[in-house]
């Protein structure tokens, strides 16, 4: 099948490619553009390790194709920090909190909440719990990445992280 | 991983030609040309990991996302005009069906989790006759209509017509739903979709639909629809007329509850035996006409 070429922007970067219609963006970001932030999980839209920010909305890279991209603003975990290195407030609250244990769900999870804080400026420990269902940490460290979550949205309001009474 | 007909797993789809159409007439025109390998694609959060699992295997793919015709929730009279490409996310986020269809907010917010339903939308959920998708029962519930457009034009299909048993719709080769037309409820109408399911992202175990209007305590109009109990949605129409003119006593409850069980042939699945499928249908129903008496009233 003939190959199609698409234009998107990645991290701030023009990007363009061919890529056969049924190329997954996912396979395109780590295999083509060797980005390897986002994670392949279980590949069947369940676990949001894969997860990137497409034009403004949360979205699982193995259930989008490439083409579906075309023209789009994409952001994946390695264009959240700053170009001098520093960590965007969400990753310097996982580092914080001790939000990760063997981290291949980290990605997925931290470009969640980035749309998620987006969104809800000052979210409930509930609004950050149903915010990140659709992304599974199988060490099970979600109480840590509550609070981090938490913790960067204090941050990036200007204000201090109240930890809820137990 | 489910192995594939061939016995062997596979997570890249079969190769496919892509298009990307931007008006109804020309979908349309497309489709017809491409005959049967043509699927249309919304969200893809069906299709998508079904061509991943090449249980579908479309040559060609005419990807909706770029008509911009089908986008959009707005009010004529007496109707809300749903375009099918409108997400999930963009549903719970209208003000506009906050204020008038909150059954649909409700219903968007127990689909599948945040990620899908930035990208899922309200057509594909409807079109695909998926028997586990939550939104055709409320659609029946609240006596939708879906516009379809094909290459012989433009038809008007209820959505209590619409499911003819899993996957298999009153949509023809070609055909497309183009929006979803719904009747305003009345102002101080009470709703609930009372949803049973395993996680967040499963599939109902049962669901129920109820919409009703109240004149003091008692019920003056009522449906009902149910989810996942069996080859297709289900309105239940007897349900719903046993408690109009009640004021919801146990004793009619039960017998709405019993007559709705009656209608449901779940599959004995992961998700329990049918039995308890049935029985939790009646459950769903219970609690879905206390919380909308309670909100009517």
């Amino acid at each position: 099948m003939a190959e199609l070429q698409v234009t998107l922007t990645v991290n701030g970067k023009t990007v363009q490619a061919q890529v056969a219609p049924r190329l997954l963006l996912i396979h395109f970001l780590r295999e083509h553009l060797n980005l390897t932030g986002a994670h392949i999980g279980c590949d069947t839209t369940h676990c949001g390790a894969c997860t990137v920010d497409l034009d403004g909305k949360s979205v699982k890279a193995c259930t989008v194709f490439a083409v579906q991209a075309d023209g789009a603003e994409l952001l994946t975990i390695e264009g959240l920090a700053a170009p001098d290195g520093t960590l965007h407030a969400l990753q310097q609250a996982f580092r914080e909190m001790h939000a990760l244990q063997c981290g291949f769900c980290t990605p997925g999870m931290i470009m969640r909440a980035y749309r998620l804080l987006k969104e809800t400026e000052d979210p409930t420990e509930q609004e950050i719990r149903l915010g990140i269902s659709g992304n599974l940490c199988r060490c099970t460290g979600y109480q840590n990445i509550v609070k981090a979550i938490g913790h960067a949205a204090a941050t990036l309001r200007g204000t201090t992280y109240q930890e809820a009474a137990e | 991983m489910q192995p594939n007909a061939t016995g062997r797993s596979a997570v890249i789809p079969a190769s496919f030609t892509y298009h990307r159409p931007t008006s109804v007439p020309e979908t349309v025109a497309l489709l017809a040309e491409l005959g049967e390998d043509a699927r249309p694609l919304a969200g893809g959060h069906s299709l998508i990991p079904m061509m991943k699992l090449r249980l579908a295997v479309p040559t060609h793919l005419v990807d909706l996302a770029a008509v911009s015709d089908l986008r959009g929730v707005r009010q004529h009279g007496a109707e809300i005009t749903v375009g099918a490409m409108t997400t999930q996310h963009q549903l719970i986020g209208s003000e506009l069906i906050a204020e008038r269809l909150p059954l649909l907010r409700e219903t968007a917010l127990v689909i599948a989790d945040p990620q899908v339903r930035y990208l899922g939308t309200l057509g594909g959920n409807v079109a695909n006759g998926d028997p586990g998708n939550d939104m055709p029962a409320v659609m029946m519930c609240l006596n939708a209509s879906y516009a379809v457009a094909g290459k012989g034009g433009e038809r008007r299909v209820a959505a209590r017509e619409f499911y003819h048993g899993a996957y298999f719709t009153a949509l023809e080769p070609g055909e497309i739903i183009t929006a979803i037309h719904l009747p305003v409820p009345p102002e101080r109408h009470g709703y609930a979709y009372e949803k049973l399911k395993r996680k967040v992202g499963d599939y109902a175990t049962a669901a129920a639909a109820v919409i009703l209007t109240l004149e003091g305590t008692t019920v003056t109009a009522c449906s009902v629809g149910l989810t996942n109990v069996a080859e297709t949605p289900l309105w239940a129409e007897e349900a719903g007329r046993i408690v109009v003119g009640s004021s919801l006593d146990p004793a009619t409850v039960k017998r709405a509850v019993t007559a709705a069980q009656d209608i449901t042939a779940p599959a004995s699945d992961n998700r329990g035996p049918a039995a308890y499928r049935t029985r939790m249908a009646g459950v769903m129903l219970g609690r879905a006409l206390e919380r909308a008496a309670k909100r009517a009233a």
